[in-house]
């Protein structure tokens, strides 16, 4: 009966040394296995599809940043000079009102100085379409003065504007924000177009992990069973499994966001050392520069977290509101027919 | 501790397969549980741990009614009894060592804590040569005293053991209703499910004998 009494000494928690002593051997036990199996197929192609994901997420993110910063200089950008154009009239006196107009802009604040396109500059511009040796005076052409402007302190365009359409309805205002606009706002549709991606990533994202964390459930239901029968409580298993699904989405969106950041990086080199070469020279007109800088690899690394804790809590909800829906049916004998018997 | 009226269960359509069960388990009792396969002792005992709902009929457990206790607070009393399945139910992926000591960590205690107790619990059920062995390797006996390693590993107020020598020789057999006995005598309630006779003859116990959905007990 020596064991019994070992028991006892176990049981009224007294420290039973003397018994023990000649059996002090250390056991050896491997570091504590999680209770979910770290690896199956299942895992590695949910790792998978969240690096895509999260390297889809982190490309848009970073096109759009592009954009925007590119919008955002060309929105900055004021041109340098504008244009006031007098169209003729009959009986106007033109050389008075390039005059005038160029006074009255003058007035204004942020103006610098203002040139009034002589006959020979005018004749200059037109002569690849209308040829050399023309007389201005002959031909109705509008004639053009040139405002220089503080880039620092631009003049009120709207007022000028006003101004010249109240004292000399021939004046047209050109301030070449037009263009300009148009392509900002093209800018901003496609920031737009970007959010609108994300915002898609991100929810395919939490369905395939919704997917997963069910499929993984029932993948691991005999373990679910075991748990709840050794008393664990809902929280402790939604733990359990999100700890398992935030190894493998911090995994796999570190890898996706990886990938994504030395794209950026490659394609920020090649420009940097192909400079003033046509190919890169186009694909700045286009895109802009690579540079995300390092704002934009944080940007990077908080999609990375965001894609993780997503997943993770994605998980722990989904795991909640299963092992609720798992509880009920087993403990209804009326649901349970299709149960094993245990 | 344990105490029904009058309960009945019936998987969905089905006959009902207990009847009318109105019986008590005291605090510090020893039991058999028997009758033959199919006759519905399982089942009875996943009434008694709270994981399946009787169709009809009241069950108090520790002096609670079960029918008044929010679905989130049985685990906390599903920690006062230990359980020992038929099919043993054990992880295959955790050593012998990590399935005994599973309650614990359940219930948030340090490994640091328990280490110890754990192996000189599985020392003491013969398994100290087992204990870092994944399940699918020991024998079915084996497999069996690491069930119930786990299920007393948290000393328990209550151990419902289903068919706990079904699967080991008459002298494993004896050893372990000795353990049981001893458990008893430490004040853990005990109810053991057989259809062994040989077992129960060597213990003058109660007998709860179920019948055709219906519990006869012999005291
Ligand atoms: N989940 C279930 N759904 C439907 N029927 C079930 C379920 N579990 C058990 N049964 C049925 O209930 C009856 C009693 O089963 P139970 O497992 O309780 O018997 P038992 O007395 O433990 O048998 P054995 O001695 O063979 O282990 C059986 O007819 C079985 O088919
Ligand atoms: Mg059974």
């Amino acid at each position: 009966m020596n064991e019994l009494s070992r028991l006892r000494a176990r049981k009224v928690g007294k420290p039973s040394a003397t018994e023990q002593q000649p059996r002090r051997t250390e056991m050896h036990v491997r570091p504590t296995a999680p209770i979910l199996p770290a690896s199956n197929i299942q895992g590695n192609a949910l790792m998978v599809v969240i690096a895509i994901m999260a390297f889809l997420a982190c490309l848009t993110l970073g096109a759009v940043s592009m954009v925007r910063a590119t919008a955002a200089s060309w929105q900055s950008q004021i041109s340098r000079e504008i244009t006031i154009q007098i169209k003729p009239e009959e009986g106007l006196d033109m050389d008075a009102t390039l005059q005038k107009a160029r006074e009255l802009a003058l007035t204004f604040v942020g103006t610098r100085s203002g040139t009034i396109m002589d006959d020979d500059a005018t004749a200059r511009l037109l002569e690849p379409w209308l040829g050399t040796g023309l007389d201005l005076s002959e031909l109705p052409v509008p004639r053009l003065v040139i405002i220089t402007i503080d880039e620092q302190n631009p003049p009120d365009f709207a007022a000028m504007r006003d101004l010249l359409a109240s004292e000399v309805p021939q004046a047209f205002l050109d301030d070449h924000r037009t263009w300009v606009d148009r392509l900002v706002s093209m800018a901003h549709t496609t920031v737009l177009i970007g959010i609108g991606v994300l915002v898609l990533v991100f929810t395919a994202m939490i369905l395939t992990v919704i997917f997963a964390t069910r499929g993984a459930l029932s993948g691991n239901r005999h373990i679910v069973e075991v748990l709840h029968f050794v008393g664990a409580e809902r929280s402790f298993v939604a733990t359990e499994f999100q700890k398992h699904f935030l190894k493998i989405s911090l995994k796999g969106s570190a890898a996706g966001s990886a990938l994504a950041a030395l794209l950026f990086a490659t394609a920020n080199l090649w420009q940097s050392r192909s400079l003033a070469t046509p190919e890169s020279d186009q694909a700045t007109a286009l895109f802009g520069t690579f540079t995300i800088g390092f704002g934009g690899y944080l940007g990077i690394f908080a999609t990375m977290i965001v894609i993780a804790l997503l997943t993770t809590l994605t998980a722990r909800f989904t795991v909640m509101r299963t092992i609720d829906e798992i509880d009920f049916i087993r403990s209804d004998p009326a649901r349970s027919e299709g149960a094993p018997p245990s | 501790m344990i105490h029904f009226e009058n309960v009945g269960l019936r998987y969905g359509m089905g006959p009902e397969i207990l009847r009318d069960m109105t019986f008590d388990i005291p605090k510090r009792s020893f039991q058999f549980l028997t009758g033959p396969s199919g006759a519905g002792k399982t089942t009875l005992l996943r009434l008694m741990l709270m994981s399946l709902h009787p169709t009809r009929g009241l069950i108090h457990m520790f002096g609670r009614d079960l029918s008044q206790i929010p679905r989130t607070e049985l685990p906390m009393l599903r920690r006062r009894v230990g359980i020992v399945f038929q099919d043993f139910r054990l992880l295959d992926h955790l050593t012998t060592y990590e399935n005994v000591a599973l309650p614990l960590r359940v219930r948030g205690k340090d490994e640091g804590a328990y280490r110890n107790d754990v192996i000189e619990l599985l020392k003491w059920v013969g398994l100290g040569e087992r204990i870092n062995v994944l399940p699918p390797v020991l024998s079915g006996g084996e497999k069996q005293r690491a069930a119930i390693a786990r299920a007393l590993i948290d000393r328990p107020e209550i151990l419902l053991a289903d068919e706990p020598t079904g699967n080991v020789d008459p002298p494993m057999a004896r050893r372990l209703l000795n353990l049981f006995l001893e458990l008893n005598r430490l004040g853990t309630a005990v109810v053991i499910a057989t259809h062994d006779l040989g077992l129960m003859d060597q213990v003058n116990a109660r007998r709860m004998i179920l019948t055709e959905g219906r519990l006869d007990i012999y005291e």
